[in-house]
């Protein structure tokens, strides 16, 4: 049985209910006096930063103090990639010191996996954000998210996101949050369709299990939620796209836009926003947007993924694909 | 929880101890006990532990709001996180923690399970109280208390008193979750164990 | 003395014959030879080829001796059945210098396990900008025939053109590592479905084959001939065949792991699949196969790239390129051609040590098994089959994707001009 959680594609549709429920229920620890469950006493969890994120190290580290873990967070200095040798080293190093888990945040593609399979560390891995791969956890509070809006908190309990048709727009080709959420909401039922220029779609694209589509406009009545990425303005330099003014005027979410949206359907975006370039003011500080929102869900989700892998004896989630050595 | 449903349990070697009429005469003692001990039951709130505990809250709320003519407050308590044997199993869903609205800061709160076997789960119950609020008071209401505690808990107001060997499992169904109401006495198939 | 009987070897895979050997020469080839005193070697049906010529070979020294130095690269290559090694220029210091080939074919002289040609670099310190004394590096003790800035592509058509033109001079080849620059910054493997999946920087097909494209009319335009170093896709493979279909003077080589691994191995995150080129798809490793058997492609060479463990111990993205080739080879050469029913002995002789010595000019090596040759052989178990180890490589490195794996053959004797250099699978 596999004790990691590497990649949104490993989830089965039942373990990613059972998370999204699970999670449902962690966020009801949020409203109550003491936030906190004694459930991973005991449990050292290290949460290993070779990126600089501070957001999704602050979400992982409140869901492990919530279930009362220890905490250790390691934040890497400078590149690590340059010196393939201190992954390993720290690594055993953890290993030495008997951490139960390892949340790892890598610039490099494949890092966690590397972690996970090599016999460098016992402990298990959970994958928060590696390069332009995967970010799991992410795509898992975006569908936690999706569900509580267009589903029903409590409609949902048990539920999927079967028929509901999300669109994500933007730098496709380097983000983990679009490759996660492509995978999840698939094996969810949703109907995704990827909004972006052609110079931001990867190839090899064809064998992802959703739509492309060049054209924004064209999708936005057919949306239950859109999901802006970030797109960052250095990418101009590198031809991806003429001026930050075309790019936003092609592809970023306004008022206007917004307005041909049906009206129960949702803004996502996974943060940090660059306000103007892939979305205005406007839609950003509206009633649609669900950017704080998804910020509280990550705790929750963090929480259950925490203890359906950590909080018994052998893990709760099954997987599919990632297979242990 | 201390209800053993033995997936295994063949329900043909079991042998009922209470009927539904049994059951729903005790509820209605224990009801009446409560608003007797609780002087009118005024600041009651009826806290069941999921999965039957919370059926038989509910039952338990309506017969006290039969009896005192007033709304009595009712919700769960999901004591999962809260186990002892977390490391001995995989993690189990989770089940709805729902505390009534005006919360139980200062109310007398009656958790209700259906059996009381070794009381680790009462234990995991208080602690999960402790995070939640600050009662006046806890008492304790179950449908069947099969003794071997292995925790000092008692229960305050109980169903029926069913003297058991660690051989036999006790086996509440009820009618919302199992179709009928039935408690069954059986014999464990495989070796004697530890409760739990 | 010095007098030694193969007997029943199948020369070139036919039928079985005797060699006898006498000294640094092939005495005789028939049946039922005899020779008193010599040394028996009782072939027992096993294939007897000419020995192994690698036209692209990195033993390391000077400079990265942690990886490989002459030595153990060159007892790797005897244990793979070669006798002849070309090795690259990507050295520390680059091998631009006469000073530099001179010392890396000396050290193959006194090791004496196989002949080792130098390549020199085709500009100074591999930089692409200024020819490196290619004339002088000729002249030298090493006599540098082939030049190479390989690990790097030369990639401004200028300095490529002169290149091309100025080794005609002394009937020199430029071999050229195939990749442009830009369209493969960041790149980490093969631009296609599984790396947009993994999410690894993509190496588009298109960055070989348009500096392949370039080439071969540059070559054709001043009339020089080009070698193309290792060959890993399908539209290359269309190129280099249009090109000699219009006469130019054009040779090709592809690895051995490019004949067998597919970039589906990535998804293992393992970096002992990095490598330069990337594994391509299924399609690619068909086309390639298909055409060193047509003969568009003219030769297998290794690549052999030995790095140290720590270099392939770590994520994907921080690990060196290359694996390790010498030793598993014509293993994977005799399960991807001859198994398929591709290749014959005689078409592994031709690909792996007639054509290799003639692109290369590797005199005395590549020659036909018969009276008067010199006697560099190769004796090949091709009905073992066994799991790679690499803990027993002669090479100091051990970055083989092929570990565990089920490969058929193994050579068991290898003879540098009658001197055995590998006797029953052991180095002498």
């Amino acid at each position: 049985m596999q004790r990691h959680l590497i990649s949104a594609a490993d989830l089965t549709r039942d373990d990613a209910v059972l998370i999204l429920d699970t999670a449902e229920e962690m966020a009801r620890v949020a409203d109550r006096p003491i936030k906190k469950l004694p459930t991973l006493r005991g449990r050292t969890i290290v949460n290993l930063f070779f990126e600089d994120s501070t957001r999704t190290r602050i979400s992982f580290e409140a869901a492990e103090k919530r279930l009362s873990a220890d905490v250790i967070n390691f934040t890497a200095k400078g590149s690590s990639v340059s010196k393939g040798e201190s992954l390993k080293d720290t690594a055993q190093t953890l290993e030495a010191m008997g951490v139960d888990a390892v949340v790892i945040r890598h610039g490099a593609s494949g890092a966690p996996y590397r972690l996970a399979t090599s016999d460098w560390i016992d402990a298990a891995v959970i994958n928060a954000g590696d390069g332009t791969h995967q970010h799991p956890t992410q795509a898992l509070l975006d569908a936690f998210t999706m569900r509580r809006r267009l589903v029903g908190r409590d409609a949902g309990i048990g539920q999927d996101l079967s028929g509901k048709r999300i669109t994500i727009v933007g730098d496709v080709l380097h983000s983990r949050v679009a490759r996660s959420n492509v995978d999840l909401l698939h094996t969810l039922g949703a109907e995704v369709t990827l909004v972006a220029p052609p110079t931001l779609v990867p190839v090899g694209v064809e064998n992802w299990p959703c739509e492309i589509s060049y054209d924004l406009d064209s999708t936005l009545s057919k949306s239950d939620a859109v999901m802006m990425l970030r797109v960052q303005r250095e990418r101009m330099n590198a031809a991806f796209f003429p001026t930050e003014r075309e790019y936003s005027r092609r592809y970023g979410l306004d008022g206007d836009r917004m307005a041909k949206m049906p009206e129960h359907a949702i803004v996502m975006h996974p943060g940090p926003m660059v306000r103007g370039m892939e979305i205005t003011a406007e839609v950003a500080d509206s009633e649609r947007c669900t950017v704080v929102e998804q910020v509280a869900n990550g705790v929750s989700i963090r929480m259950a993924v925490l203890y359906l892998l950590l909080g018994g004896n052998e893990p709760a989630v099954t997987h599919t694909r990632t297979e242990e050595k | 929880m201390d209800t053993e449903h033995d997936k295994q349990h063949d329900e043909a070697d079991a042998r009922a101890v209470l009927e539904a009429p049994d059951i729903a005469r005790v509820l209605t003692r224990i009801a009446h006990e409560i608003v007797e001990r609780a002087k009118g039951a005024d600041d009651v709130v009826l806290l069941g532990i999921p999965t039957r505990g919370v059926f038989l809250a509910r039952r338990l709320a309506d017969k006290l709001e039969e009896i005192t003519d007033r709304k009595i407050p009712v919700g769960s308590l999901d004591i999962t996180m809260y186990r002892d044997d977390l490391r001995m199993h995989p993690p189990r869903a989770l089940a709805r923690t729902e505390i009534p609205g005006d919360g139980i800061d200062g109310r007398l709160v009656v958790l209700v399970d259906d059996v009381l076997f070794s009381g680790r789960t009462i234990r995991a119950a208080l602690d999960a109280l402790n995070d939640i609020g600050r009662p006046r008071a806890v008492q304790l209401a179950v449908l069947v208390d099969r003794g071997h505690r292995e925790l000092p808990i008692r229960a305050d107001y109980v169903g029926k008193n069913l003297p058991t060997s660690l051989r036999e499992t006790v086996k509440v169904q009820l009618a919302e979750e199992d179709g009928r109401d039935t408690v069954l006495l059986g014999a464990k198939r495989t070796s004697p164990g530890a409760p739990q | 003395m010095s007098k030694i009987l193969i007997r029943g070897a199948r020369v070139l895979g036919g039928e079985p014959q005797d060699v006898l050997i006498d000294g640094e020469v092939i005495e005789a080839v028939g049946t039922g030879l005899s020779a008193e005193g010599a040394e028996v070697v009782e072939a027992d049906g096993k294939v007897l080829l000419p020995g192994l010529v690698d036209l692209h070979t990195h033993l390391r020294e000077p400079g990265r001796e942690d990886s490989e130095t002459v030595l153990t690269g060159t007892r790797a290559a005897a244990s793979g059945g070669f006798t002849a090694v070309f090795a690259m220029a990507n050295t520390f210091p680059v091998a631009d210098t006469a000073g530099v080939v001179e010392q890396v074919y000396r050290l193959g002289q006194e090791h004496g396990y196989c002949d080792v040609q130098p390549i020199g670099a085709v500009t100074v310190g591999l930089e692409g900008k200024k020819l490196a004394e290619l004339g002088a590096m000729h002249e030298s003790a090493a006599g540098v025939t082939v030049f190479s800035d390989d690990g790097k592509c030369v990639d401004d058509a200028v300095i490529m053109r002169r290149a091309l033109e100025y080794v005609k001079a002394f009937g020199g080849v430029v071999a050229q590592h195939a990749q442009e620059p830009r369209l493969t910054e960041g790149a980490q493997m093969n631009e296609g479905v599984v790396s947009a999946e993994l999410g690894l920087g993509g190496w588009p097909a298109v960055a070989e084959e348009s500096i392949i494209a370039r080439d071969v009319l540059l070559a054709e335009h001043v009339g020089s001939r080009v070698h193309i170093c290792h060959l890993s896709t399908a539209g290359s493979v269309e190129i280099v065949r249009w090109a000699k279909s219009r006469g130019i003077d054009v040779t090709a080589e592809v690895t051995p792991h490019h004949l067998l691994l597919t970039d589906e191995l990535v998804r293992s995150y393992n970096p002992v699949y990095k490598v330069n080129p990337p594994l391509r798809t299924e399609r690619d490793v068909m086309a390639l196969r298909e055409a060193l058997a047509d003969g568009t492609i003219d030769i297998v060479a290794t690549d052999h790239a030995p790095h140290p463990h720590e270099d392939k111990d770590c994520e994907w993205a921080a690990a060196a390129m290359g694996m390790v080739g010498l030793e598993t080879a014509l293993s994977v050469v005799q399960q991807t051609m001859v198994e398929t029913g591709l290749l014959d002995w005689a078409g592994v002789a031709d690909r792996m040590s007639v054509k290799p010595a003639a692109i290369g000019r590797a005199t005395g090596h590549g020659r036909p098994v018969s009276a008067g040759e010199p006697a560099n052989l190769t004796l090949v178990d091709t009905a073992y089959r066994g799991t790679v180890d690499p803990a027993g490589f002669a090479s100091r490195s051990r970055n083989t994707p092929y570990e565990g794996r089920e490969l058929p053959g193994r050579v068991t004797h290898t003879w540098l001009r009658g001197k055995a250099t590998l006797v029953d699978g052991k180095l002498a």
